[in-house]
């Protein structure tokens, strides 16, 4: 038990620090797809050893940090955005039975206190960098997140009402009949909308928004620990893709084939779609991602909220 | 809303449409006979050089990567030294419009890398080639009035012989 307990504890970031290193690969292929030319293909089968030999050069790199950094803070802060987004996929039911850290019974508020402790990292590296393209991103990030994951746990809510439980193992069982997805889609939309922005993925990329701001919060990092920023926002989007899944795609559910194959295929789609979002969005302006928020998709999630809590109550009085 | 999603489907689309990558190594880009590439000094017909060393290409690069010293043998004029850095060539093919003699011409070949810098300055004998390049019958002392050994004036192509000052008949 302990024994077996130990390799998870060892295996799992293994695992998912390749399946994000992977990832650079793989959205570099499909961008390349998307925009009719080949991106990386000559490292290895494909390209696909492309992003091993980014790994080791990154690795190599010199690890700067700037003399006029708060150089604690800002050693920290890739370490926080890893170490959230790490911990968050421990509750994620991958089948039936499995899950890295079994059935936690408040699963889905542990990973949304995750996903706030996320915001640290950022918020963090741009303040601990003392310069005003990173301080401006990390502004940027705070503002996005607060208001992003107001909506977040709200579009939630939806799904929690209809499960009855927070735990992620139950919330998938009662997706036996029908995928969250059609009762839910007003939640799904806005929940998507949120994990994008949360994860600060493209068309939300905001905090980064290079034609602006340099590189955004992470401006002053470099060597891995701006290797671990890069695979920390690949792994958000992993758990995202896998969020999405097992709240609105019926988690591990699917006929023929075995339920983690059916697991892999949604999260693999979900992730997909994300690529895609980057290849075919522009980025928004700032006063228009908070138009978007609170203007649109605040009043989406408590009608959203509403309906369901009224449905809900008609059926049980019925 | 609905702009959005049909941007999403036009972009995912795209993954049946053909790559505009031409896969180089492999695949060779097509270069037109008149592709301004490495350039070469011809020679004429007979095998000799074509060029005269008369430094007007040296004076049309605009990048002066073209250096040059005249020698004369026999009434025909060669270059002792012929030297072009091709570290400094922007390939703007001005040298070959400037040359009287049609001796200097680029060519369709820029696979010209080299790892040490040295190695990109082409002496005569880099530069030299055994043809005669685009101009295949072109000899500029058949055409020319000057007169070299086995061509006395008045020989050449389209040449008439020279006036005899000294005769008085019309």
């Amino acid at each position: 038990m302990t024994s077996s307990a130990l390799l998870t504890i060892i295996l799992t970031p293994l695992l998912l620090l390749a399946l994000a290193t992977l990832l650079t690969w793989v959205e570099r292929r499909l961008l390349g797809l998307w925009q009719d030319r080949y991106g990386p293909n000559r490292v290895g089968p494909g390209g696909l050893f492309q992003a091993v030999a980014d790994g080791i050069k990154i690795l190599f790199k010199q690890d700067w940090i700037p003399p006029f950094a708060d150089r604690g803070v800002f050693i920290l802060a890739p370490a926080i955005g890893m170490m959230t987004v790490l911990l968050s996929f421990a509750v994620i039911p991958f089948t039936m039975g499995t899950g890295i850290a079994g059935d936690l019974n408040v699963g889905l508020l542990f990973i949304l206190a995750m996903m706030g402790l996320g915001v640290y990292a950022v918020v963090l590296a741009g303040w601990s960098s003392n310069s005003k393209f990173a301080l401006l991103g990390g502004m940027r990030a705070a503002a996005q997140m607060i208001s992003y994951e107001v909506f977040m746990g709200l579009s939630l809510l939806g799904v929690v009402m209809m499960a009855g439980s927070f735990s992620l193992h139950d919330i998938v069982a009662a997706q036996a009949g029908l995928w969250f997805i059609i009762p839910q889609c007003l939640g799904f939309g806005v929940f998507l909308l949120a994990g994008i922005a949360e994860t600060h993925r493209l068309p939300f990329d905001l905090p980064e928004g290079e034609n602006e701001l340099g590189a955004g919060f992470h401006t002053e990092y470099s060597g891995m620990k701006f290797g671990m920023f890069f695979i920390a926002e690949y792994a958000g989007i992993v758990l995202v893709s896998c969020l999405v899944t097992t709240l609105y795609l019926g988690g591990w559910r699917g006929p023929l084939l075995p339920p983690a194959v059916w697991f892999l295929l949604k999260t693999g789609g979900m992730v997909a779609f994300f690529i895609l979002l980057r290849a075919g969005l522009p980025r928004p302006r700032y006063d228009q991602l908070m138009a978007l928020g609170w203007k649109v998709l605040l009043p989406l999630s408590l009608l959203n909220v509403m309906a369901t809590g009224t449905i809900l109550m008609l059926r049980a009085s019925l | 809303m609905f702009n959005t999603l049909r941007t999403l489907f036009l972009t995912a689309l795209h993954a049946f449409h053909r790559r505009a990558t031409v896969q180089y190594p492999e695949q060779q880009p097509y270069l037109p006979p008149r592709y301004r590439g490495r350039i070469i000094l011809s020679r004429d017909p007979d095998g000799e050089e074509r060029c005269v060393a008369c430094n007007l290409c040296a004076v049309a690069c605009p990048v002066d990567c073209i250096s040059l010293q005249k020698t004369e043998t026999d009434g025909r004029w060669r270059p002792e030294y012929f030297r072009i850095n091709f570290s400094r060539c922007i390939f703007c093919g001005f040298c070959e419009e400037a040359c009287p003699t049609y001796a200097i011409q680029l060519t369709p070949d820029f696979e010209m890398g080299e790892y040490a810098r040295p190695n990109l300055v082409y002496e005569k004998e880099d530069l030299l080639i055994s043809g005669t390049g685009k101009y295949p019958d072109y000899s500029f002392y058949n055409v020319t009035g000057i007169p070299i050994p086995g061509k006395e004036r008045g020989a050449s192509e389209r040449e008439r012989p020279p006036i005899d000052l000294h005769s008085l008949l019309p």
